[in-house]
């Protein structure tokens, strides 16, 4: 039993320090929010995959950044409604 | 299969630069980032041209970098090793935060503080993206770019060095950073800004509403030194979303506070009673593009002396503002902006004290600027926050040629490689390389040659053909050269060097004989040696000669500052040296050695020194053999070496070692096979040890000492004219791009061409490539070569823009509105309007420059063009061109001889394109596949054009026939009258077919998320059948057959793979593992029933675009070269003995030990970013052995029971053996 308990705390410890570790009522949502979120930042972070963004879209880095930035607000759109229960 | 990594060119995009005195002397110098390169540069204050002065790997990625300054930087203890520069901070991938000093002793960037706080990569709220200092360099923030933040305390110690505290947390969930930079607070509390916004309601809201109303905020971050304590001082939302912020000087030097450039709108805050201050950003009048889009500042500069500052921002469009503040007793009433000048849009500026602009281009070339004028002075506008404007108007200016800057050096950027191919064009022995490179209007085809650009400063007819040429100084002090001297087969000709050359008779030279050598002697006199004697002038013009004896001749000589040795025929040695009066004593024994001389060289006397202690003489029964010149053995044998073929020339040089900085003689041989050999020869004992080996040529190897840069090196002249040079801790020998020499002497460079003199100067030392090109006018997406004519095809298409047509259009249309706007007025104004609608049809801005009109999503421009590269010797130039009609995006393309025209078919140009294309979501209405027959003129004629529903993504000719990814189909054409007749389609790509290759039956077709699939085409059933896939999911950029059953492929994460099919995957569909004859029967997860296997993984770190097997040398074997984004060129190369891959894997594993990456980042898991690293050795890591420090070199060559020149020489050896 308090192992059990153990477990289920270090989980939560988890979900508290690094964003986007699920849970049992993660939602399909929240998954694909925050593996949109992630996405965007690692394409801020790799430079060539910004020049690579910039050619395509003919747009200066500053400018895919600073998109890519905004997108990371509401990546997949508002939320979906959640039930009542 | 088993790789060897090299890379030929580094990168040279930047990302970052930062500019301060790193090396600690007044210098202003520049640290740029090159994504997973460090590199100093100092831009010399009176030349104006940038130098670099080193450059160091760091195997990681570089996400933000600044470089700060310790309060009373300069009152440490300074010495040697703690100069007391500026140090560099740097945020990377590796979790970890490093700060670097720069020690100018050892040339190298040392570690001073490496403090780990979190994981490896690029991720969300792992800190590294950001970076922010205190002006004062009291403390540095380090952020993610989500939640996390960490400030870490810098002071120093008692012995003045800098010390780090532990990081104090700032963190905030769900709240997103897009900026964050320390605020000027003079020696108050530091505090640090940070733009942020808060995600959290937006997440809970299923309205949408919440995310339409967040606002960004702008938060300020103090630090209490007293509690050690971080706070979130005050949070104020904005009105507008900004993208970055600017830093205004505080303390007794401004009014502290920061500007935010956010959409159309520059904003100046600070903390207290302090108002906002607003004003838009200025618009270029009668612009082109699109009214709706917003105008963003991409970056800026701050210059600041003790009595003003200003800061130079860029817009989108290159345009460059000069920002200036107007204070009343420290509140700030105003913001000024001024348009400054236009130049390419940049990633960073670096205003320098010394009066230069540093403009790190984001593609193309980069710039330095001399700032001429500070734009005070001039008619030019001045725009302010205190002009009334209404809402959401804004102000307008005229941009111009440039007026404040003037250009003073560029530095070659290749940056973008969008596709590259090596093919020997022009037909000079040595292939070429072909890159596509740059965006939009900046964009160019270009050529590069393996070899040092060389300038030619003069040249001039000689009469008749000379065989040598000399220059020589009348006194040991002078700085130049007074006298060329050139030998003809019967005379001498002295050239005099002043304000012009010309010829003199009274130099005491004799000029009716042919002349061996010339030196000048001691301090002050001239050696001529010729075939009967030897003439020692005096600065007195008093002539001592020597005679040969009897019927004997001099044949060959060595001369240095203070040593004659001839050579009489049939093999006797004579040794003169010159005795503290100036007199030349001939040595009392000759001595007569086994066989004819064929040659022999003197090295220099080294400072301080009496003579050279060594003599090499070449022989003619193949050897080379060092003769002491101590007086205590004068003329006795020291050592022999054996040769392959007979010597033709020989050269010793002090040079520096390729392991460690200790110089050492060199003794350079060339053979009259072509060969150069290179052996280092003991300064005690005058062994030969270290025989390094290179072919440089078809003709036999003269060998000339020269000067380059302060030091010593080795011009060799063959075929081709290489330069043996020391350069950045690293021996190059590279080819000169130059004609074919006879013969050369050192005075930057005299040589001789046949029949003419040449003064050659060598500037771009350390260059790998030298290039020429032809600019194009939109981005080059992809080219191939017309093997029958050697034409290049281009295609170029742009997203976001209008076509020639398009733009000519929009500006008539808008002169007219002009026109109409004032059709009312009076008629003063209407002629105005009318002068002004001239001016703006007629004044059109080059777009290099000035940047093309974006005209909005889904907006295309393509053209195809056809370049001849001047392969008959002449210039570069475009034939034809062919330009699209508007939305028209050409894709795909290549050159197809229809089988069905059998015999006689003429090769004909597919290009497939996609008309209003969206690229996100990727959609686009149709598209079409144009035939064109390409005639021999390069002229391109339309057959007929086939419509297609999709995206044709990827051409490829097959067997005669046509195949063709329409999205994610894959299908069979065959050539028709009217068009394109589909013969066959498969429909099981998963996503999108990105790439095809074929080779036989097989077709390697890429998918652009599924890595590559392969396919057979069955000619009976007519079926194209995919009977194997790969087992991970990669987004494939390009592709390259190695053989029949194995592929490599590069994608988009910047790895490269090579997938090989096992022996028991069969393409035979009758063997049908299921037994039930289904095709369609899918195996694992939707997958192929049969899997490749990856023998090769390897994450090079930029994205590679393109992947070609290729030879790089004559005479050299195959290697897969790849080209990168970031404009580098690298090779993978086979290793062919398993002795070869043993010594090099473990000499990777030492150097992954003893060398770990400045960075923080593991090598290995560097390498190993999204695939653990298989079957590559990393020979850039291998290389860095070079630039290690001697005990180390030694305890890892100890380990692998070899010697560090050993292992120097094995490296050089697969380098050579493939490359350069």
């Amino acid at each position: 039993m308090g192992e059990r308990y153990n477990i289920h705390s270090q989980l939560e410890h988890l979900q508290s320090k690094y964003i986007g570790t699920g849970h049992a009522d993660s939602t399909k949502f929240d998954w694909l929010t925050n593996q949109h979120r992630d996405s965007c930042c690692s394409y801020m972070g790799h430079p060539d995959l910004l020049s690579y963004f910039a050619i395509v879209e003919n747009e200066s880095k500053a400018r895919v950044k600073f998109n890519l930035m905004e997108k990371m607000l509401q990546p997949c759109g508002p939320p979906p409604e959640k039930p009542e229960d | 299969m088993y790789l060897y990594n090299l890379t030929l060119q580094g990168s040279s995009a930047i990302t970052h630069a930062v500019h301060g005195n790193f090396s600690g002397t007044k210098q202003q110098e520049i640290i740029i980032s090159r994504g997973k390169t460090l590199e100093l540069l100092r831009p010399d204050p009176n030349t104006g041209k940038v130098h670099t002065l080193m450059k160091v790997e760091i195997f990681g990625i570089i996400r933000s970098m600044m470089s700060f300054r310790l309060t009373g930087g300069t009152k440490g203890k300074r010495t040697l090793y703690r100069p007391c520069g500026d140090y560099l901070v740097i945020g990377s991938d590796s979790g970890r935060i490093v700060i670097l000093e720069y020690i100018p002793a050892k040339n190298i960037l040392e570690k001073v503080h490496q403090e780990t706080f979190g994981k490896s990569g690029c991720r969300r709220i792992v800190p590294g993206q950001y970076l922010a200092i205190d002006p004062k360099g009291r403390a540095v923030m380090i952020g993610g770019v989500e939640k996390q933040k960490l400030v870490y305390i810098l002071n120093r110690d008692a012995e003045a060095r800098l010390t780090i505290s532990s990081p104090l947390e700032a963190h905030k969930s769900n709240t997103l950073v897009y900026h964050m930079v320390g605020v000027d607070v003079g020696f108050e509390n530091p505090m640090f800004a940070c733009l942020e916004i808060d995600y959290e309601e937006a997440d809970a809201d299923p309205t949408g509403e919440a995310a339409q109303k967040t606002q960004q905020t702008l938060t300020f971050y103090e630090l209490d030194l007293g509690l050690n304590h971080v706070v979130r001082k005050y949070s104020e939302p904005l009105e507008e979303h900004a993208n970055f912020l600017i830093t205004v000087p505080g303390g007794n030097d401004g009014p502290s506070g920061v500007l935010i450039c956010s959409e159309n709108y520059l904003t100046y805050k600070n903390l207290g009673d302090q108002h906002d201050i607003r004003c838009p950003i200025p618009r270029r009048r009668n612009d082109l593009d699109d009214p709706e889009r917003g105008m963003i500042f991409v970056c800026s500069a701050t210059h600041k002396t003790k009595s003003m500052f200003f800061f130079l921002a860029q817009t989108e469009q290159g345009d460059i503002f000069k920002i200036t503040i107007e204070t009343d007793e420290e509140v700030v009433t105003e913001i000024k902006l001024k348009y400054f000048d236009t130049v390419p849009v940049a990633t960073s500026m670096c205003v320098l004290k010394t009066g230069f602009l540093f403009v790190a281009s984001e593609f193309g070339n980069h710039f330095l600027y001399q700032i001429a004028h500070l734009g005070d002075e001039d008619d030019e506008p001045e725009f302010s926050s205190a002009m009334p404007l209404e809402e959401g108007d804004t102000f307008f200016f005229a941009p111009r040629p440039l007026r404040n800057l003037v250009l003073v050096d560029e530095l070659d950027s290749l940056s973008p490689i969008l596709a590259c191919h090596v093919a020997d064009l022009a037909g000079e022995d040595t292939p070429q390389v072909y890159l596509a490179c740059g965006r939009g209007p900046r964009s160019s085809i270009r050529a590069l040659r393996h070899g040092l650009e060389v300038a030619e400063m003069a040249v001039s007819e000689l009469p008749g053909s000379p065989n040598a040429v000399w220059t020589v100084k009348r006194h040991k002090d002078e700085e130049f050269d007074s006298y060329i001297i050139v030998s003809f087969v019967n005379a001498t000709l002295v050239l005099s060097i002043g304000e012009t050359v010309e010829e003199v008779t009274d130099s005491g030279f004799l000029g009716t004989t042919p002349t061996l050598s010339c030196h000048a002697l001691g301090n002050d006199a001239l050696v001529q040696v010729y075939p009967d004697g030897i003439r020692h002038i005096r600065a007195d013009k008093r002539v001592n000669e020597w005679k040969a004896p009897g019927k004997k001749s001099i044949v060959k000589c060595a001369v240095n500052q203070r040593q004659v040795v001839i050579a009489l025929t049939g093999g006797e040695l004579v040794y003169f040296e010159m005795d503290p009066t100036g007199q030349l004593n001939e040595y009392t024994e000759r001595k007569k050695l086994s066989s004819d001389v064929s040659c022999m060289a003197l090295g220099s006397v080294a400072a301080g020194e009496q003579r050279a202690w060594f003599l090499a003489v070449g022989l003619n029964d193949n050897t080379v053999r060092v003769i002491s010149l101590d007086p205590s053995d004068c003329l006795s044998p020291r050592s022999m070496q054996a040769l392959p073929a007979g010597a033709e020339s020989l050269c010793i040089v002090e040079q520096p070692f390729e392991s460690g900085a200790k110089s050492a003689l060199h003794l350079n041989i060339g053979l009259s096979n072509g060969v150069l050999l290179r052996t280092t020869l003991d300064s005690v004992s005058g062994d030969l040890a270290d025989t390094r080996t290179r072919y440089l040529g078809s003709r036999p190897v003269k060998l000339f000492k020269v000067r380059v840069q302060g030091s010593e090196a080795v011009l060799a002249v063959s075929s081709r004219t290489w330069l043996g040079y020391h350069y950045q801790n690293r021996f190059h020998l590279t080819p000169l791009s130059y004609e074919c020499l006879e013969y050369a002497a050192g005075f930057s460079s005299v040589a001789i061409s046949s029949n003419t003199l040449r003064i050659l100067a060598l500037e771009k030392l350390g260059a790998v490539f030298n290039q020429t090109y032809v600019p194009l006018e939109y981005t080059p997406r992809k080219f191939i070569i017309n093997s029958d004519n050697n034409h290049i095809i281009i295609l170029e298409t742009d997203h976001n823009s209008y076509t020639e047509d398009m733009k000519s259009q929009r500006r008539i249309q808008m002169a007219q509105e002009m026109r109409e706007a004032a059709a009312g007025g009076a008629p003063e104004e209407q002629q105005l309007a009318n002068e002004m609608a001239d001016a703006f049809l007629s004044d059109i801005l080059p777009e290099n420059t000035f940047a093309s009109p974006k005209a909005g999503a889904g907006m295309w421009a393509s053209q195809i063009r056809v370049v001849d590269m001047g392969i008959g010797g002449g210039q570069p130039n475009t034939l034809f061109k062919l330009p699209l009609e508007q939305n028209e995006a050409a894709i795909s393309m290549c050159i197809i001889r229809w089988a069905a025209q059998g015999e006689q078919a003429q090769p004909h140009l597919v290009v497939g394109i996609a008309k209003d294309m969206i690229l996100s979501p990727r959609s686009c209405t149709d598209g079409s596949l144009h035939v064109y027959k390409i005639y021999n003129t390069g002229k391109l004629e339309l057959v007929h054009k086939t419509p297609i529903d999709e995206f044709p993504g990827a051409l490829a000719a097959f067997n005669g026939k046509l195949l063709v990814g329409v999205g994610r189909m894959l299908r069979l054409y065959d050539v028709g009258k009217r068009k394109l007749l589909r013969k066959c389609e498969n429909r099981h790509i998963p996503n999108l077919i990105a790439d095809i290759k074929t080779i036989g039956q097989r077709i390697f077709v890429s998918d652009v998320q599924e890595s590559v699939l392969c396919v057979k085409y069955k000619k009976r059933e007519n079926q194209l059948i995919i009977f194997a896939d790969d087992t991970n999911p990669r987004w494939i950029t390009n592709s390259c057959i190695l053989d029949y059953d194995t592929v490599a492929m590069a994608d988009k994460f910047g790895n490269i793979a090579v997938m090989r099919l096992p022996q028991s995957v069969s393409d035979d569909v009758d063997e049908d593992p299921t037994g039930n004859k289904a095709l369609w029967d899918r195996g694992l997860l939707n997958g192929a029933s049969q899997k490749g296997e990856i023998s090769v993984n390897f994450h090079v770190g930029e994205i590679v675009t393109s992947l070609q097997r290729a030879t790089l040398i004559p005479g050299g074997s195959e290697a897969l070269l790849y080209a990168t984004v970031s404009g580098s060129l690298g090779v993978l190369l086979p290793f062919t003995s398993r002795e070869d891959h043993d010594f090099f894997q473990h000499l990777e594993m030492h150097m992954r030990s003893e060398n770990a990456p400045l960075c923080g980042r593991d090598h290995l898991s560097f390498r190993s970013y999204y695939y653990p690293v298989k079957n590559v050795i990393d020979g850039d890591l291998c290389e860095q052995y070079n630039s290690l420090e001697p005990s180390k070199q030694k305890s890892i060559a100890l380990d692998l029971e070899r010697t560090p020149a050993e292992v120097s020489k094995k490296l050089e050896d697969i380098r050579t053996r493939y490359a350069f």
